[in-house]
């Protein structure tokens, strides 16, 4: 299975910070309140959070994409 | 037989209305308090998002139950068609309608919500507004429908929702947090060749 | 060490060269199609906007996707310190179009566009004039669209998106304008000079390119120096060349030096004494993580403070940004800010901190490139100006007495 990671789209992003309060393990919010995002592989036991913290967008910014 | 069924029925009915607007004012003062960012140190801005979603489905299975049984109910002679089609009962038939119009806005509301990733944000977000009609509309249903309308605690009821609903309304008015990016396009916009982002 | 390949020909004062001389002195446009582009490989030939990316491989990516392409011609140059894409356009616009015309050829456009800054008059006169002088079955395909006079405008989907709808939007999402760009076409954005050096490998080989360079990388490439030199001036160098060639050549120093930008306001600072001996090599800079960006070269004369410099730029891009996403808007913003409080001696004890954090946390993280270029340039120069930094916020004075004259 192909490891996945947390992509966000800048333009839509707004900065509500919900995604980091779901998955604080891997998205942390700037001093603005805009996302920092581990570039790294979602780890398989983050994985239901992780699509818990995209499901959590209010934009739909956040997607998980297979990491290439 | 008849009558303990019809009794049992039409007091489901009143209940599961009862409940559905409470549970419905819980989940447009949710939303409201998302769109106003409020957070405290053991409420996260997605438990807010989780409770409403969560408080819509089951204020939807209420709904299904009140809607149901007032149809399958032989004594209110109302049938699929009063569910369904707006102003189409012979009975309160404004009253009614406004409630037949105000399901079918939530029916909206939950669906594109449950698609929301296919159809995108700008149109998701379009019809989610329609759960602002859909609200008054459900109470005025409520008021004027309903035979329990003058009782006490239906009163009672009315009252806590629309109180505490019209706070957070205006509240939402007068005070919600402006997306902070939207002035710094108006003033990037301004200059030449620069253009509005969105 | 000095190449002559673009800009041999007569004199550059004397203005544009017609299409007549350039087709007695050149040539006539080959006919070259598909075989161009594995030429192009074969040179080495490396995009010159900024971005050194390998020509042939572009022009693939653009030549394999269905449908009518569209070319579009960057002489956008949003960079303010660079002058060499208007110095070709005033000079040798025949090469640029010849170019054009070959690369429309060989990615299959039914289209060129023309991409030229709105505030270089003379540089839209000479390639207007010079497209009307062209034979009508390429004229027919040409357009000419000025760029809005912003530092982004140059950048690839900036200018896409200014051709489509009048908004010059830089992004990093997709689709890349190779797959979908100009009136939803595969397009292929060029820089004029780079397309120049196309119209001369198509003519004299790619032997010959890599044979000009002299040096590592293949060819020549033109600088723009200024700063501490008599006048900014361009100037076409090969790749043995090094920083001191270009300096000279632009009339040699008119003061004493301690750091330099190279590659534009997205490039680094290099202290003088690092900055001489460098080559202007692709390769070799990229080996020293470096860049020649837009060929940029900006002497910093000993009497201006890099601190205050540095400031002055993290300023400009800030308000540059197109506030499309908060890391940029917010970000570089509030490092601007700091630095300027650091540069007119009101800084905060906190501030240099903040600024090594907020410019760690840029790259990446925008919409588009805007925030890595402003982060590259900023981390230079706490790194080359670090005594000064220090200077400024723990003593609030500065080596340069003109900076504590003027922040009094």
């Amino acid at each position: 299975m192909v490891a996945q990671r947390i992509t966000v789209n800048r333009i839509a992003c707004d900065g509500h910070g919900l995604c980091a309060g779901v998955l604080p393990e891997m998205i942390k919010l700037d001093d603005w309140g805009y996302p920092i995002i581990e570039a790294r592989g979602v780890p398989r036991e983050l994985m239901e959070h992780a699509r818990r913290a995209v499901d959590s967008c209010p934009m739909l910014a956040l997607h998980l994409e297979d990491r290439r | 037989m008849g009558g303990m069924t019809d009794q049992v029925l039409w007091y489901t009915t009143r209940a599961a209305g009862a409940v559905s607007l409470l549970l419905l004012s819980g989940v447009v003062v949710l939303g409201l308090l998302a769109r106003l960012r409020v957070e405290g140190r053991g409420w996260p801005r997605f438990l807010s998002a989780a409770l409403h979603r969560d408080l819509a489905l089951i204020a939807l299975v209420f709904l299904t139950l009140h809607v149901v049984t007032a149809v399958v109910d032989p004594f209110t002679h109302l049938g699929v068609v009063s569910a369904t089609v707006p102003f189409g009962s012979y009975y309160r038939t404004f009253w009614l309608g406004l409630g037949t119009i105000s399901l079918e806005l939530m029916i909206a509301v939950a669906v594109t919500s449950l698609l929301r990733h296919r159809i995108g944000q700008r149109v998701w977000r379009a019809v989610h507004w329609l759960a602002y009609g859909a609200w008054p509309m459900a109470v005025v249903h409520s008021i004027g429908t309903g035979s329990d309308a003058m009782s006490v605690w239906m009163l009672a009821i009315d009252v806590v929702c629309i109180i505490t609903v019209g706070t957070a309304a205006v509240w939402r008015v007068f005070a919600a947090p402006r997306d902070p990016l939207a002035a710094e396009r108006r003033v990037a916009a301004m200059r030449p060749g620069a253009g509005v982002a969105r | 060490m000095t190449g002559a390949a673009l800009l041999a020909g007569s004199d550059l004062r004397d203005g544009a060269e017609g299409f007549a001389a350039h087709t007695a002195r050149l040539g006539a446009l080959p006919s070259g199609r598909h075989g161009l582009i594995d030429t192009l490989e074969r040179a080495g030939l490396r995009g010159r906007g900024g971005a050194s990316f390998p020509t042939a491989t572009k022009w693939r990516s653009v030549a394999s996707r269905r449908g009518d392409s569209v070319v579009l011609v960057n002489g956008a140059e949003g960079e303010p310190l660079s002058q060499k894409d208007r110095v070709l356009m005033e000079s040798r616009p025949h090469l640029i179009l010849d170019g054009a015309v070959l690369a429309a050829r060989a990615t299959g456009a039914r289209q060129i566009v023309h991409y030229i800054g709105a505030a270089h008059a003379g540089a839209l006169a000479a390639m207007r004039r010079a497209i009307n002088e062209r034979p009508d079955a390429e004229r027919r395909l040409m357009r000419l669209v000025e760029a809005p006079q912003r530092y982004v405008s140059g950048e690839e989907t900036a200018a896409v998106h200014f051709v489509n709808d009048g908004t010059a939007l830089p992004t990093a999402l997709p689709p890349r304008p190779f797959e979908r760009g100009v009136s939803g076409r595969p397009t292929l954005v060029q820089n004029v000079e780079t397309l120049a050096y196309v119209a001369l490998i198509a003519r004299h080989g790619d032997a010959w390119f890599r044979a000009v360079g002299g040096g590592g990388s293949s060819g020549t490439a033109l600088v723009t120096v200024s700063g501490a030199v008599p006048a900014a001036s361009v100037h076409e160098v090969d790749g043995s060349a090094v920083i001191a060639d270009a300096v000279n050549l632009a009339g040699g120093l008119t003061s004493d030096s301690d750091a330099v930008l190279l590659g534009g306001y997205f490039g680094s600072w290099v202290p003088a004494a690092r900055a001489w001996a460098l080559p202007l090599d692709a390769g070799a800079l990229s080996k020293r993580g470096l860049s020649l960006g837009s060929g940029v070269i900006g002497v910093l004369a000993s009497s201006d403070c890099g601190v205050e410099m540095s400031a002055r730029i993290a300023m400009y891009l800030a308000d540059e940004s197109s506030r499309q996403c908060g890391p940029c808007t917010f970000g570089l913003r509030a490092i601007a800010t700091a630095m300027r409080r650091v540069a007119t001696m009101q800084a905060g004890v906190d501030d240099l901190a903040h600024v090594q954090r907020w410019a760690g946390l840029l790259p990446g993280r925008g919409a588009c490139r805007h925030p890595d270029g402003a982060a590259i340039m900023v981390r230079s120069a706490l790194q080359v100006f670090a005594d000064d930094f220090s200077l400024h916020v723990r003593e609030q004075r500065c080596t340069v007495p003109a900076a504590v004259a003027r922040a009094a």
